[in-house]
């Protein structure tokens, strides 16, 4: 990779990731690799209608096939736990693991069949007899949206949840006063992250200590927490085991409904219950559908293409039941003008419920959405100038010099020099000769188009539009620890709080606390001890722990470096600031041959008490509990708040071709500019971005959770949800520039949502330019071969 | 997704496993590669009684050189025919589309016979068969018999065969003694997916390069796989060079009513159809004439 | 139902019953929790293993069809307790993974692949890894690490002086 040489040991180096070892030999502990003597096994009763009363459920046949432990029906669950939590003030819009009276969307769980076996418990759901009485289903979120609509849930009355519209500036003033304006629609299609790993969560009750035991394949903050308020246990009584690897998640896997289910089910049956979601189960009813949102987009610009104003409409369709997915709306707030320097902004948030799968959180979180609506316009506002599109952005874009830069909603954004970023890309490219092979396909006779965009990743998590959404919501934090214990023996331990799914949370620790402590990070131990052993911790959600496991590590290692400093000290009879640390050795600057060696100082720590500054705890354990850098406070009366607190930058660069008869696009060329800041591990970033284009490549050409008329869901296993195989990824170049951080430790930012945040928008900038000289463009994803062949072959019929 | 449960049996010879499948009728299905049938259990689509597993029969696994034919039995992996010297020589239209057949592990273990009695209306080896004219051999307890690929597919996923039929064997024409060409395209979302719309040529040229003998077919755009009859003939003794063929191939499809889903439209198919056909034409064409050339 | 299965060189007598896949037997039975379950239907691969040395969906296959097969899984590729095969080394060494659920898969795929040809192009490794599918890392890494491992491998045992 490019850029400057390091000034760190270890960060920014190529270091390798400790977790790959246990990985390649097939030596990772997943969810259903958990056994636990006398584990029973879960399958569904699942909903064929989208919408139905549930007259009554006929589980006798069912109970007769030996091997069936127990037919667990909605009424049940429903009778001995509470709703699960939304995140908006939604109360009449309650969500439980199993449907309770009537069944809101095709695949919804019904029942829960407990067997030996998972075979014998899916023999016994077959059995098992519901009567449904179909009610009126709605799909669309238009139709949902418009009053009339079916409700989903009766009681709330509409299937509005969230209708509020933000202005942040003087917007009106704005249009009125521009010279020109344009306005666009633009939809994003219902699609997923799909790990290949499906849910999957073992439970385990035991009434002699009343704990219960949770291994689960989970991301999910609070999920502890959240597991025993629906049950109706004391949070400690829930134990999660963070040590369980997670076979990708991306933002899907929060697992709360699962996890409840099993645990209600192992309490009331006294053993193990576990539930491996099959793949059928998990996309129709698992609950892990992302963002499907209508863009209304209006700009206002002047001559020179620099956009003064926007008007945003988003509306989401979030399915039948609300969890967290309406915030998926609030958290692009926090960048809703991307990386231009647009002065005021009118937004306005809407979530419907629909009878379809629920929706919940996808990598991004809502700004993958949002990034390629804004690119779309910036695309037709360069077209309406007859600016090449880059030239467009370059006039938009907030510049290295003016940051920090505070944007109409109330963030701030850190850092960044976007257009040393798309220099570098446009000239490692070879922008020119690029445009030239463009022309030589055309002539071929193939479509063929340069596809761009510019985009941001905020990153750092601050869950701050949890309150501006909700107002009974007061968060203003989203912590991460880290633990640091250095044992008799000199041995370093960290512990650190959260399941990961291979983003290489161990190797991060590792690397900042060897680099604090100057020593090699192979010999730092990393631990994830269970969630009743845990600190405070958020899980890996809003590409936030490079900063903020990263910033717990440091500083609890900064803790750990500042107690040897002053054992030293203390030992060697000099002042603090006298004592030289290096390596993991102290010595008097003065006099360099006085000086404690680790082992001596950790000896003293642990053993010589009368050697020990007075006032000092004996040992070497310290903790760091971070809080989110620049963040902190409620947002204003009109809608402003600091949102995440730092801000990665990407730049796609591509040539695409269509065979205008097959309507097949193929990525020709690739490349991508990434500003994460420091970089802590090279493999692990390089590895994010290229799995995020990945997902892109997906979302904007080859998935979508399509649904017949009827509501059921066509795509409901992987004959029909097309995943991008090695085939379709084409080689991709990425381009680095270091733009620190002035917020965290070493200047790092976040990349966990890195390259998914802009691929979509770039294949539509370039699918759209391979079709303009047929005068088409499309403005919704995915865009899939048949489409784009019936809309050229109509583009090319001459008119009757 | 755990299938319903079922009894297995794996007879040692053909006689056996017909007259299994005979007394068991409706409740049984034979099993060579599974790896079409497998999933359709697991997703509870097929609840066969009894699995009749055919995979180790050893007199159903071969590739034959038979004079105007080469047999190939029905449980030969697709792996082997497609590394298999007589089929690479002799029937060249079926090793052009067998690196499409799925992927490498599909291939490892799914069988040319399971393949047919699959009857995917976008099965590359469907396609190869109708379009060649390939005959398909069957045992239905004692009694054997024979089915043109035309008559053998008589829908999506349904044969002609009754349910206590065993397929035997594959019997495709050779065409000897001319120079032959052939061409095999496909459209699919991803490499390797069941196509939206294939088309296959088989081409035979004489010295001036003017087709003598013709076979064309199209898969995944009708119900069944189909050959263009009419085609060939509107195209024999000339040459078959894409741009003359183009405008004929668009007049014969204009009237084939094809398939519509979530994938591709009708129209789409229809399009698809034209364009893959025009180019396997034009490819097939060009091969048989380089040949033609080479050997004067 | 009884079969005989032979899984890294071990044979194990087993009862089962006959929908008992492949995949649920290894990973139940015989505890070896290396083959993952992705789809059940055959289209993403994490359940790969080798089958005489051919990599094959042990979803798709019943435990009372693999009898007479050398079957290999991932646990049969390190060469001893906490020792890394060429192809695992060099996964780690391009991060050719991230969460790990297909590594095994690729693993045993890579290793095949490599045992046939010892000099791949990034063609025929994509198309010998296409058949897995990846949601982590977009397959760049894993591609580099097959590259790499086949590089490695081709310089090994060689006499000394061998340029």
């Amino acid at each position: 990779m490019s850029g400057p040489a390091t000034p760190f040991r270890y960060v920014s180096t190529d270091r390798r990731v400790r977790e790959d070892r246990r990985f390649v030999a097939g030596k990772g502990r997943f969810a259903a690799d958990v056994a636990l003597a006398g584990t029973r096994h879960v399958a569904l009763v699942t909903s064929p209608h989208p919408a139905a009363r549930i007259a009554g459920i006929d589980t006798a046949a069912a109970l007769l096939l030996p091997g069936v432990h127990h037919v667990l029906t909605g009424r049940e669950l429903a009778a001995a736990t509470v709703p699960l939590l939304a995140g908006l003030d939604t109360p009449k819009v309650p969500r439980r693991p199993l449907a309770v009276d009537v069944a809101r969307y095709a695949g919804e769980w019904v029942a829960a069949v407990v067997a030996d076996t998972r075979a014998l418990a899916e023999d016994a759901a077959e059995l098992v007899h519901v009567d449904y009485e179909p009610l009126p289903f709605v799909l669309d979120g238009e139709e949902a949206y418009a009053p009339g609509s079916p409700p989903v849930h009766a009681e709330h009355g509409s299937n509005v949840l969230l209708d509020r519209t933000f202005t942040w500036g003087a917007v009106e003033q704005d249009f009125a006063q521009s010279a020109h304006r344009l306005s666009l629609k633009v939809k994003w299609g219902r699609s997923s992250t799909v790990p290949v790993e499906t849910f999957a969560v073992l439970a385990s009750w035991d009434p002699w200590r009343e704990i219960l035991d949770v291994f689960a394949s989970v991301q999910m903050p609070r999920f502890p927490d959240q597991v025993a308020l629906v049950l109706k246990l004391p949070g400690s009584c829930v134990r999660v085991h963070n040590d369980v690897d997670v076979g990708g998640s991306y933002g899907v896997k929060r697992g709360i409904k699962h996890a409840v289910l099993v645990g209600y089910l192992s309490r009331r049956l006294g053993f193990p219950v576990r539930l491996v979601e099959d793949r059928l189960e998990n996309m129709r009813g698992g609950d892990g559908h992302g963002p499907e949102r209508n863009f209304d987009v209006e700009v206002a610009f002047d001559e020179r293409g620099v956009i003064r104003a926007m008007k945003m409409r988003a509306l989401d369709n979030v399915g039948a039941y609300a969890g967290r997915s309406p915030f998926q709306l609030g958290k692009p707030i926090g960048a809703i003008v991307g990386p231009y320097r647009i002065r005021s902004v009118q937004y306005r948030a809407i979530a419907v419920t629909s009878n379809k799968t629920v929706q919940e959180a996808v990598r991004a979180f809502g700004q993958a959405p949002t990034n390629y609506a804004i690119e779309r316009a910036i695309d037709q506002v360069a077209r309406h100038r007859g600016l090449d599109r880059v030239e467009a952005r370059r006039r938009n874009l907030i510049r290295a010099d003016e940051f920090p830069w505070l944007i109409p909603s109330g963030t701030t954004y850190d850092s960044g020099d976007y257009h040393t970023v798309i220099e570098k890309v446009l000239a490692r490219a070879d922008y020119a000769s690029l445009v030239a092979e463009r022309e030589r396909l055309r002539a071929e006779g193939l479509l063929a188009g340069i596809g761009i965009a510019a985009c941001l990743e905020p990153s750092g998590a601050n869950s701050t539009f949890e309150p501006l959404l909700n107002p009974r919501n007061e968060t203003t934090t989203y912590t991460e620890t880290c633990r640091i214990n250095v044992d008799v023996s000199g041995a370093v331990t960290a512990t650190i709080h959260t399941l990961s799914a291979g983003q290489g949370h161990e190797s991060l620790a590792a690397c900042m606390i060897g680099e604090v402590l100057e020593i090699d990070p192979d010999r730092i131990r990393v631990v994830r001890p269970d969630s009743l052993s845990s600190l405070p911790s958020q899980s890996p959600v809003g590409s936030r722990m490079a900063i903020m496991l990263g910033g717990a590590a440091f500083h609890a290692a900064q803790k750990l470096k500042a107690r040897l400093i002053a054992i030293a000290a203390h030992d060697l009879n000099i002042p603090v600031a006298q004592a030289v640390y290096h390596d993991g050795d102290i010595c008097d600057a003065a006099r360099p041959q006085l000086r404690r060696s680790f082992t001596e100082l950790v000896t003293i720590a642990h053993r010589n008490f009368h050697r020990l500054p007075p006032g000092s705890e004996p040992g070497l354990a310290f903790s760091h509990v971070m809080q989110v850098p620049t963040g902190g406070t409620l947002p204003t009366p009109d809608g402003r708040v600091q949102m995440y607190p730092c801000f990665a930058f990407e730049f796609h660069l591509l040539l695409m071709t269509i065979d205008p008869d097959l309507g097949k696009p193929e990525i020709r060329r690739y490349f991508v500019g990434h500003d994460c800041g420091t970089v802590i591990n090279p493999k692990i970033v390089r590895g994010m971005t290229m799995g995020g284009i990945a997902h892109g490549i997906g979302a904007a050409l080859y998935e979508e959770f399509a649904y017949g008329a009827e509501g059921a869901l066509l795509a409901q296993s992987f004959m029909d949800y097309l995943l991008p195989s090695a085939h379709e990824v084409p080689p991709v170049e990425i381009i680095h520039h270091v733009t620190p951080s002035p917020h965290t430790v070493l200047g790092q930012k976040g990349s966990g949502e890195s390259g998914y945040l802009g691929a979509p928008a770039a294949i539509a900038s370039a699918i759209n330019d391979a079709l303009s000289p047929l005068g088409i463009s499309v403005n919704s994803l995915p865009i899939k071969l048949g489409q784009l062949g019936d809309l050229i072959a109509a583009a090319r019929t001459p008119p009757a | 997704m755990k299938p319903a449960a079922f009894e297995y049996s794996r007879p040692r010879g053909l006689d056996e496993a017909c007259a299994m499948l005979s007394a068991e009728g409706d409740d049984a299905r034979l099993i060579a590669g599974g790896q079409t049938l497998v999933p359709l259990m697991a997703m509870r689509l097929a609840r066969p009684k009894r699995l009749i597993d055919i995979a180790r029969i050893g007199e159903l696994a071969y590739v034959r050189s038979e004079g105007d034919a080469v047999a190939i039995g029905a449980a030969t992996r697709q792996c082997v025919i497609e590394r298999d010297a007589i089929v690479c020589a002799e029937v060249p239209l079926l090793a052009r589309v067998m690196p499409f057949v799925g992927h490498a592990p599909i291939r490892a273990r799914g069988t040319i016979g399971g393949s047919l009695a699959n009857a995917d209306p976008a099965a590359e080896i469907a396609l190869v068969a109708v379009t060649l004219g390939a005959t398909i051999s069957y045992r239905d307890g004692r009694t054997s018999g024979e089915l043109a690929a035309a008559d053998f597919f008589i829908g999506p996923m349904s044969t002609a065969l009754s349910p206590t039929a065993c397929l035997t064997a594959v019997h495709f024409p050779v065409w000897r003694g001319v120079r032959v060409g052939v061409g095999f395209h496909e459209v699919n979302a991803r490499r390797s997916d069941f196509a939206f719309a294939s088309a296959a040529a088989q081409i035979a040229v004489d010295e001036a390069g003017m087709c003598t003998r013709l076979a064309l077919g199209i898969g995944a755009v009708t119900a069944v796989p189909r050959r263009l009859h009419a085609l060939e003939m509107m195209l024999r003794g000339s040459r078959a060079e894409e741009g003359r063929v183009r405008e004929t191939v668009a007049a014969v499809l204009s009237d084939i009513d094809p398939l519509s889903d979530l994938h591709a439209s009708a129209d789409y198919r229809r399009r698809a159809a034209a364009t893959l056909l025009t180019r396997a034409i034009a490819d097939s064409w060009r091969e048989a004439h380089r040949q033609s050339a080479h050997a004067r | 139902m009884r079969v005989e299965l032979t899984v890294n060189g071990s044979r194990s007598a087993l009862e089962v019953e006959p929908r008992m896949s492949l995949l649920d037997c290894l990973r139940e039975r015989l505890l070896l929790t290396g083959a993952h379950a992705g789809c059940e239907h055959g289209v993403c691969g994490a359940c790969t293993v080798l089958l005489d040395g051919v990599p094959i969906r042990s979803c798709l296959m019943f435990a009372v069809q693999a009898d007479g097969y050398a079957i290999t899984t991932i646990e049969g590729i390190a060469p001893g307790p906490g020792e890394l095969s060429p192809v695992q080394d060099a996964f780690c060494e391009t991060h050719g993974m991230q969460c790990g659920y297909c590594t095994p898969a690729m693993i045993l795929t890579a290793h095949a692949l490599l045992a046939g040809n010892p000099a791949p192009s990034r063609a025929e490794i994509v198309e010998a890894i296409s058949a897995n599918i990846c949601r982590c890392t977009g397959y760049a890494q894993i591609v580099e690490a097959v590259a790499l491992a086949a590089e490695r491998m081709r310089g090994l045992n060689q006499p000394a002086g061998t340029p």
